[in-house]
């Protein structure tokens, strides 16, 4: 991976997304509080990123934070969201709102609460191609609609543009989703949980299907999740949030093989086929914090197994570990210059 | 549609005939049909045979099989003071009551929807804030508090509108109407303003809430991340959900617009049903209070059967059950 960054680099060529030192807010009536403490990643053109960790590691708001759409009083306190060098973090209303769901499409997690159930497919569709295409006539936007359709695998779809939400299953209502987000043929979709509300037997279906289109028409794809099962069927690279930061990332499968960091460690042992038969699950110990009562030095420092002295007064920095990974984590020596760290 | 109509016409139905119940139970207890049709003049012995010729001693559900039958051929007795029938009075009367509500539910149309629709999308603005306050004034003040302020304001002190009855009427058929002449509209302007300053008010909150709850929702958000414009994810995506529980509450509203002429229509001695109401109380007029309420009754089951029957249209999950 990092050799194909650094090929990009050196030829001057821009990355898909860069995110850098993504601070996010949220300011409550008891105070300000802090969603994210300088999260920064990278992914390329076509390039399949995940993003794990536990509930309220702040995946999702990073992944709003991308068209700027945090709900409120969220906000970006500070920090960049360069997508193809342009700041998106500091763009105009117009600007930003004529890059979502055009350039950059999202997959919410419950398809049975996405779709407005007042409204028709074919209007929750066609909608998206007339608000960024002014000019196109009612016949151009209904075949796009109905193309999409088909590389979804809705059957019949001249039919199904006439109905409403809760006419289809909640498979079928994501695979309408997915079609929505292919409509502008987006350079990137972000993908927040798209398969925790369904049904097992379709959820990898589903993911499979996503997967499929971004290769076929080469979208670069944040996929949020906390199943590390499905990030590294789907994905090339990964990042680990724990408590608002990044504490790791690397290629998906030198990660869920070799992870450097104590919590991925912990993470990929309580994976079920990671115990034996008929053992325990190896949950990690404890709770993560509340962003109310995050720990001073390394927030996971209070469950973790190899927890030393420095670690509960310095936040570690993102370093090489054994591997090529970066894992935020004092075990391993702290790097001066390396830029992909920072 | 059609199994969704049927239902609703079949629940209309029998609204009406417990109505029909509560009206004979009334006109029981409260009427003498004796004195409806004789004097005081009478001898005792001519008023039992009377009592018998009517079927007055027959049980009870057979004088109540007599009092459906006349009433569904529209005879629901003759009133003790205009001598005619009750029917002929109340219709004579509802066009003057109907005016009424069908001009102040337009005030309420067309003030609650924008300002509710305001107030949701701009809760901080400094309008929305005073417009909140005032409205829970606008609430607590009673009917006539507010119908005498407007007469004290705009009769006595500006003689800019008439105070009280309906001004020039046009007949159409048997339908005196004052909407189509500009003495009229002087005249009904305050009785309807001050009928619907009660819903007024509610109403607003009634769409700010609905409002505010579906921009919160999951849906919306969606619409956002479509990059969608202000416009469209406000009045299409957000406001077609918000119809659907104001239309329900709007129909029950309604009714009780309703219930609040007889007030209105007795300050502005508005010639309508309310004010007819009032004086066949002080009359003890049983026939035709029973008549008010029958038709009261009806128009209510009507107006929320027509409403029910815009929400199925609104709804398409309403839609779908009536055609399984
Ligand atoms: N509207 C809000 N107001 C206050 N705090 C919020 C709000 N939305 C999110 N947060 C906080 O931000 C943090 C990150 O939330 P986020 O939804 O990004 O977590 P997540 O990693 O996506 O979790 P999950 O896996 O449960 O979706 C959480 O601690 C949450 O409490
Ligand atoms: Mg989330």
């Amino acid at each position: 991976m990092s050799s194909i960054r650094s090929y990009i680099r050196a030829n001057g060529m821009t990355s898909l997304l860069e995110v850098k030192d993504l601070v996010i807010k949220f300011a409550l009536r008891t105070g300000e509080v802090t969603a994210t403490n300088g999260v920064s990643f990278t992914l390329e053109k076509g390039e399949r990123l995940g993003l794990v960790g536990e509930s309220g590691a702040g995946k999702s708001v990073t992944g709003f934070s991308i068209i700027n759409l945090i709900s409120k009083p969220g906000y970006i306190a500070s920090g960049e969201v360069n997508f193809l060098g342009e700041d998106l973090a500091r763009v105009s209303d117009e600007r930003i709102r004529s890059i979502r769901g055009n350039r950059i499409s999202m997959i919410f997690q419950d398809p049975m609460m996405t779709l407005n159930p007042v409204l028709t497919i074919g209007t929750q569709m066609t909608e998206t191609l007339h608000q960024h295409n002014p000019q196109m006539s009612k016949a151009e936007a209904r075949a796009i609609a109905l193309d999409k359709l088909r590389k979804v695998y809705i059957p019949s779809p001249e039919k199904r543009l006439g109905q409403y939400p809760h006419e289809f299953s909640g498979g079928m209502r994501q695979r309408i989703i997915i079609a929505i987000a292919l409509l502008t043929d987006p350079e990137l979709i972000i993908a927040d949980e798209p398969t925790t509300a369904l049904d097992v037997t379709i959820q990898a279906e589903i993911m499979e299907l996503l997967m499929e289109l971004c290769e076929t028409e080469d979208m670069g794809l944040i996929l949020i999740t906390h199943d590390l099962a499905v990030v590294a069927q789907v994905t090339q690279n990964i990042a680990v949030m724990y408590a608002g930061s990044v504490v790791e990332k690397g290629p998906t499968a030198q990660v869920v093989a070799d992870p450097q960091h104590p919590y991925t460690q912990g993470l990929i042992a309580a994976l079920p086929q990671s115990s034996g038969h008929g053992e325990r699950l190896n949950q990690i110990p404890g709770m993560m914090p509340t962003l109310k009562n995050i720990p001073p030095g390394c927030s996971f420092n209070p469950r973790c197994p190899h927890v030393m002295e420095v670690c509960k007064q310095q936040v570690p920095s993102l370093r090489s570990g054994k591997n090529s990974n970066l894992a935020a984590c004092h075990l391993y020596p702290p790097e001066k210059d390396n830029p992909s760290a920072r | 549609m059609i199994a969704f109509m049927i239902r609703r016409l079949f629940q209309a139905l029998i609204v009406i005939f417990i109505i029909s119940v509560i009206g004979f139970a009334i006109k029981q207890s409260v009427g003498d049909p004796v004195r409806e049709l004789t004097g005081i003049s009478v001898s005792e012995e001519e008023r039992v045979e009377f009592r018998e010729k009517l079927g007055l001693n027959d049980p009870w559900y057979v004088q109540y099989g007599r009092f459906f039958g006349d009433a569904i051929q529209g005879d629901l007795g003759t009133s003790f003071f205009y001598k005619r029938p009750a029917t002929e009075v109340i219709l004579e009367k509802a066009p003057a009551t109907l005016e009424l509500v069908f001009v102040s539910s337009l005030i309420i149309l067309l003030f609650s929807v924008p300002l509710g629709v305001f107030s949701a999308i701009k809760p901080d603005s400094l309008f929305s804030r005073a417009l909140m306050g005032s409205s829970i004034v606008g609430v607590s003040i009673p009917v006539f508090l507010t119908a005498i302020m407007m007469v004290y304001l705009f009769s006595i002190k500006l003689s800019w509108l008439p105070s009280y009855g309906r001004g020039e009427l046009v007949m159409l058929g048997g339908w005196g109407t004052g909407l189509l002449t500009l003495d009229g509209w002087l005249h009904i302007l305050m009785p309807s303003v001050a009928l619907s300053s009660i819903m007024l008010p509610l109403f607003i909150r009634l769409i700010r809430s609905e409002m505010m709850e579906v921009l919160e929702s999951e849906y919306i958000k969606y619409a956002w991340a479509k990059g969608l414009t202000h416009r469209r994810v406000w009045f299409v995506h957000a406001f077609k959900n918000t119809l659907l529980p104001v239309i329900t509450v709007g129909g029950v509203q309604l009714g009780v617009t309703i219930a609040f002429t007889i007030l209105t229509e007795t300050v502005f001695q508005w010639q309508g049903l309310g004010f007819m109401f009032m004086e066949a109380v002080e009359r003890s007029d049983a026939p035709l209070l029973v008549a008010y309420l029958m038709f009261v009754g009806i128009v209510m089951v009507g107006v929320n059967t027509i409403v029910d029957l815009i929400y199925g249209l609104v709804n398409p999950t309403i839609r779908i059950a009536g055609v399984k």
